[in-house]
């Protein structure tokens, strides 16, 4: 595989997505409300309770940097969607694949054009998000909140593993749907498992610790490797103009 | 630079392409010809090594079609322009072709070179920073065909390039595709306008899943007509046709005032016919070749092979 090739088709779609101001707001929109509303909302719920010591806070904190994993379960969907079916629209595959590129090259050219932007946005509203909790709680808490391990799990383990999950069940969706709109619909359901453990540990049914950050990243490779190999079989030329319709 | 034996196709059950046999050779315009559906695509994609073949052999340029290591070869040495455009409409007509320059492994002097090229020539040069998407069928048309040259291939395939064009737009592509073959490059052209193949291929295949007749143009209408001499006089009377009977003809009708006759050799035969007509009394106001157009060949063809 020639880096060269993956990163002209990246960036290629780099440009496009340069015109596309609905996946640069959904990029920013995201990111304004976790990075910059949670940690007002923490704020908020800290001058209610009086203190930012009490359990809940960092109760609250830790299942508020799960939305960051909720957000590599979104962000990608908006791109890739655009990176594929828009692809399909134009019915520019074909004169791509006629070109001396393999088709791996194709596909992580394209998966790498969804994942970049989606993981440096997430980045930087974690940096913002950081930043802001430990300015509103250093004063009570007497150090620094953030970085921690359960952040460092999130951002540099699991994030990065939603990402490329949702990435290829968007490629999937990408082969057998018509238009951008029902692929973003379609692909929005890949939030609902970690919805779910959001909400878990909002019910302190369960909790977000290290540990139980690592479990979920294990699921979520086993998950991507599977993924891996179905997509393998989809992201093949043929397949590609003579069934994905 | 094409070498196609018993190249099949088949789509499951459904036979699309069935033992394709013939050559193109280097320099060559070569048209395949045939109805909707008739394995036109499936032979370009399958030549383009973009779908693999059932069974049969295809070589490109000595490289085979079906082998990995080749196949990346074959597509570095050709250029497609498909049906459908398949442009990048966001990015602009020096970007999208910029980007195919970088995917062929072309310089960046050799890209910009090529890219201003080629927009020159098709009257594009002025338009290079507008997004495509702004562009009309026939911008993007040509758009699309500089796309496929960008990197110097040896070997074009063109699948419909002025389906949907207007005719001064046909004529640009027309007439590009003449310059490429003058510069010695192998072109593949696939089309449903009679007239254009006529004028431009070299030889045309007549496909309906099958290969029906490769030839050339004169050569098919040649082969489904003849040489047919037309001869129109003032009044038919009954000595003027037994004298043509005389002369024992392949075969001759007679159309109002007209006689159409069948010869083997039109510089030797026609003088005997004039001669003897007028010695028959017979007053001629012209003698003219007989010039039926590909498409009755080509109809003809596709009825026998019903």
């Amino acid at each position: 595989m020639r880096f060269s090739k993956v990163w002209t088709i990246a960036s290629k779609d780099f440009k496009i997505f340069r015109n596309k101001k609905g996946i640069l707001y959904s990029l920013i929109g995201f990111q304004v409300f976790v990075s910059i509303g949670l940690p007002l909302i923490i704020q908020f719920a800290s001058t209610k309770t009086g203190s930012f010591s009490d359990p809940i806070i960092p109760r609250l904190i830790n299942a508020f940097s799960f939305w960051f994993v909720i957000g590599a379960a979104i962000l990608p969907t908006s791109i890739a969607s655009y990176s594929l079916v828009g692809e399909k629209l134009e019915k520019s595959l074909e004169p791509l694949l006629a070109t001396p590129v393999t088709d791996e090259e194709i596909l992580i050219g394209k998966s790498l054009a969804a994942f970049i932007p989606a993981i440096i946005s997430i980045y930087i509203g974690a940096i913002i998000f950081m930043s802001l909790i430990d300015i509103f709680s250093y004063k009570k808490l007497l150090f620094l909140y953030f970085p921690n391990w359960n952040i460092a799990v999130i951002l540099f383990i699991l994030s990065p593993l939603t990402c490329i999950l949702d990435i290829g069940f968007n490629i999937i969706i990408s082969s057998r749907v018509n238009d951008t709109r029902s692929a973003q619909q379609i692909g929005m359901l890949m939030i609902l498992p970690f919805a779910t453990i959001y909400v878990l540990s909002e019910m302190n049914i369960i909790s977000v610790t290290v540990n139980n950050l690592f479990i979920i990243s294990a699921i979520v490779l086993i998950i991507d490797i599977i993924l891996f190999y179905l997509i393998k079989n989809i992201f093949r030329r043929e397949e590609i103009l003579t069934k994905w319709k | 630079m094409i070498d196609v034996k018993n190249l099949t196709k088949k789509f499951g059950n459904i036979l699309a392409v069935d033992s394709l046999t013939f050559h193109v050779d280097e320099g060559e315009i070569f048209g395949f010809l045939g109805p909707n559906g008739a394995g036109k695509t499936t032979t370009t994609r399958m030549l383009c090594c973009l779908i693999s073949k059932t069974c049969g052999e295809a070589k490109i340029a000595g490289y085979e079609i079906g082998n990995i290591a080749h196949s990346l070869e074959i597509r570095k040495i050709i250029g497609l322009v498909p049906d459908n455009v398949g442009l990048y409409n966001e990015l602009t007509a020096y970007e999208n072709l910029d980007f195919y320059g970088k995917l062929y492994e072309c310089s960046k002097k050799q890209r910009k070179e090529n890219i201003e090229y080629y927009l020159t020539m098709m009257g594009l040069w002025e338009n290079r920073d507008q997004s495509v998407g702004s562009f009309s069928k026939g911008m993007k048309q040509k758009i699309a065909v500089a796309r496929a040259l960008v990197h110097n291939p040896k070997l074009l395939f063109l699948d419909e390039p002025t389906a949907n064009l207007d005719p001064e737009s046909s004529k640009v592509v027309i007439d590009f595709i003449l310059q490429f073959k003058k510069e010695g490059k192998t072109i593949f052209l696939n089309t449903h306008k009679l007239d254009e193949a006529q004028r431009i291929c070299d030889r045309i295949g007549i496909i309906k899943t099958r290969l029906l007749t490769v030839n050339s143009p004169d050569q098919l209408k040649k082969s489904i007509w003849g040489n047919k001499t037309v001869i129109q006089l003032e009044e038919i009377n009954n000595s003027i046709v037994t004298a043509v009977k005389e002369l024992n003809p392949k075969d001759f009708e007679v159309v109002e005032n007209k006689i159409i006759i069948n010869v083997d050799n039109p510089f030797e035969e026609n003088p005997v016919i004039v001669k003897a007509i007028i010695k028959a009394g017979g007053c001629i106001q012209y003698v003219t070749r007989l010039n039926p157009d590909l498409e009755k060949a080509y109809l003809k063809i596709m009825e026998e092979a019903k």
